[in-house]
């Protein structure tokens, strides 16, 4: 009977209940839905663990005494806490991840139509767009810094971001970036629809790209690698991995390596990163205004970036002689495949004959490069 | 009689065949999956007729440009 006080439900609040419905939902989305359900099974997952009380997942220990959620200032105690701290405060979990997309990423679409590299970089502008929106709306440059990241949708840029200059708000902007990658297919066509006509998503696009040589394959990683950490320096531990991983898959003699970063040890590190961020949607840090308005600015700052980059490619159509479907400029955001499966499905609902999802991969992948080296800008001005 | 050769429009495997050797489509009927950036493509009929040639199996990794089947219309 003495342990009867121990017993969880006599300490769940209403922000749990709240939380752990939430939680409920993001499985319910990623099981029954298949919405990203390698993000939001573990990310669910981690929502209700987290929201049971006394269960410690989370516990820091600040002078002395223990605390039940994750305190920056502290020492970790909880299992999620200590791999919190050494996997992602100390920034390996997020870099690590980038050597995987590099491993299973082909650059051969982007380097057969270099163009569409314009297209990922404009997808950055609602990046800056939020931050600016950020700061008007009185948060301090770092913290702006790190809500407009959430723009380019690319969860692991945004938790090495913001854990450089706003590490009070990991939990806010890592749940915002995630949560958006997971809701692209919901995100996206509205803002695609709104800024298209009808006859702009027909619009046909041959399937056939140029053929890409084995050798520029090889050669790009490293070029790429050092002309942008050349430019922007700060970029480097994500750029430096992203173009390592891609190395391993492009060069030939490596599949070994490549087959084991691009599967197994990216499984791992989502599971645990998964998690991680499951785990930082307590009802104390989560249902607060602050990190509700995070969410809401990270909303606007991935619509504006899908907006952007749409409109980008408008343009390029006012200048081009063959025209491109405008809808690929929205993949210029780095959820890489989702937003060019995004595109793709909306182009063959437009034009059964159309196939986007090549041309939707150029941006998409040079959206990944553009996220993590506007993160290397943002580290260089303010860092 | 027109002969329409079908492509593939990207790359990928081969999940599933819908259609064999000499079985009759209409014009949108799925001849088969194609996966591709982990999500599932139909590749459908681009008109409607028999099946003539059809040297696709589940499985199979495709390029761009290969060969799907012929139909015969």
């Amino acid at each position: 009977m003495l342990g009867f006080f121990e017993v969880g439900f006599l300490n769940l609040t209403w922000g749990s209940i709240v939380m752990l419905i939430i939680g409920g939902v993001l499985l319910y989305l990623g099981i029954s839905k298949n919405m990203e359900p390698l993000l939001l099974v573990p990310i669910g997952f981690g929502v209700l663990l987290v929201n049971l009380p006394l269960g410690g997942l989370m516990e820091s220990i600040v002078n002395g005494q223990v605390v039940e959620s994750y305190a920056v200032g502290g020492e970790p105690a909880g299992i999620i806490s200590r791999v919190f701290r050494y996997g992602l405060a100390w920034e390996i979990i997020p870099c690590f991840i980038f050597l995987g997309l590099g491993a299973m990423t082909d650059f051969g679409p982007l380097l057969a139509n270099p163009k569409t590299l314009i297209l990922g970089a404009g997808a950055q502008f609602g990046v800056y767009f939020a931050f600016f929106i950020a700061l008007l709306l009185g948060f301090s440059i770092h913290e702006a810094c790190s809500i407009g990241i959430i723009g380019g949708a690319d969860g692991p840029t945004t938790i090495y971001l913001t854990n450089k200059l706003a590490p009070h708000f990991i939990g806010a902007t890592a749940v915002a970036a995630y949560t958006y990658m997971a809701l692209v297919p919901i995100i996206q066509p509205p803002v695609i629809k709104l800024l298209t006509t009808k006859q702009e998503r027909e619009i046909y696009m041959k399937p056939q790209l140029r053929p890409v040589s084995k050798l520029e394959k090889i050669l790009f990683p490293g070029i790429a690698a050092v002309i942008i950490i050349l430019l922007v320096p700060k970029s480097a531990p994500l750029i430096g991995m992203f173009m390592f991983g891609n190395m391993l898959y492009a060069c030939g003699v490596t599949d070994r390596l490549a087959n084991t970063a691009a599967n197994a040890f990216m499984d791992i590190l989502t599971i645990l990163l998964g998690l991680c961020v499951g785990c930082f949607m307590s009802a104390e840090s989560f249902l607060k205004p602050e990190s509700l308005l995070v969410f809401v600015l990270g909303a606007v700052a991935f619509a504006a970036s899908t907006a952007f980059g749409v409109s980008l490619a408008k343009l390029m159509n006012l200048v081009t002689k063959e025209k491109i479907n405008p809808m690929i400029g929205a993949a210029g955001v780095s959820a890489v495949p989702m937003a060019a499966r995004v595109v793709q499905r909306m182009g063959q609902q437009a034009n059964p004959k159309n196939f986007l999802l090549m041309h939707a991969m150029g941006p998409n992948i040079a959206g990944v490069i553009g996220t993590a080296t506007a993160a290397g800008i943002f580290l260089g001005m303010v860092g | 009689m027109a002969q329409e050769n079908v492509e593939f429009p990207i790359p990928g495997k081969v999940l599933s065949v819908n259609v064999s050797q000499g079985s009759n489509v209409a014009e949108g009927d799925v001849i088969c999956m194609l996966e591709s950036m982990k999500m599932e493509n139909p590749i459908v009929a681009p008109c409607g007729g028999t099946i003539t040639k059809l040297d696709i199996s589940p499985g199979q990794v495709v390029e761009t440009g290969a060969l799907v089947c012929i139909i015969e219309s």
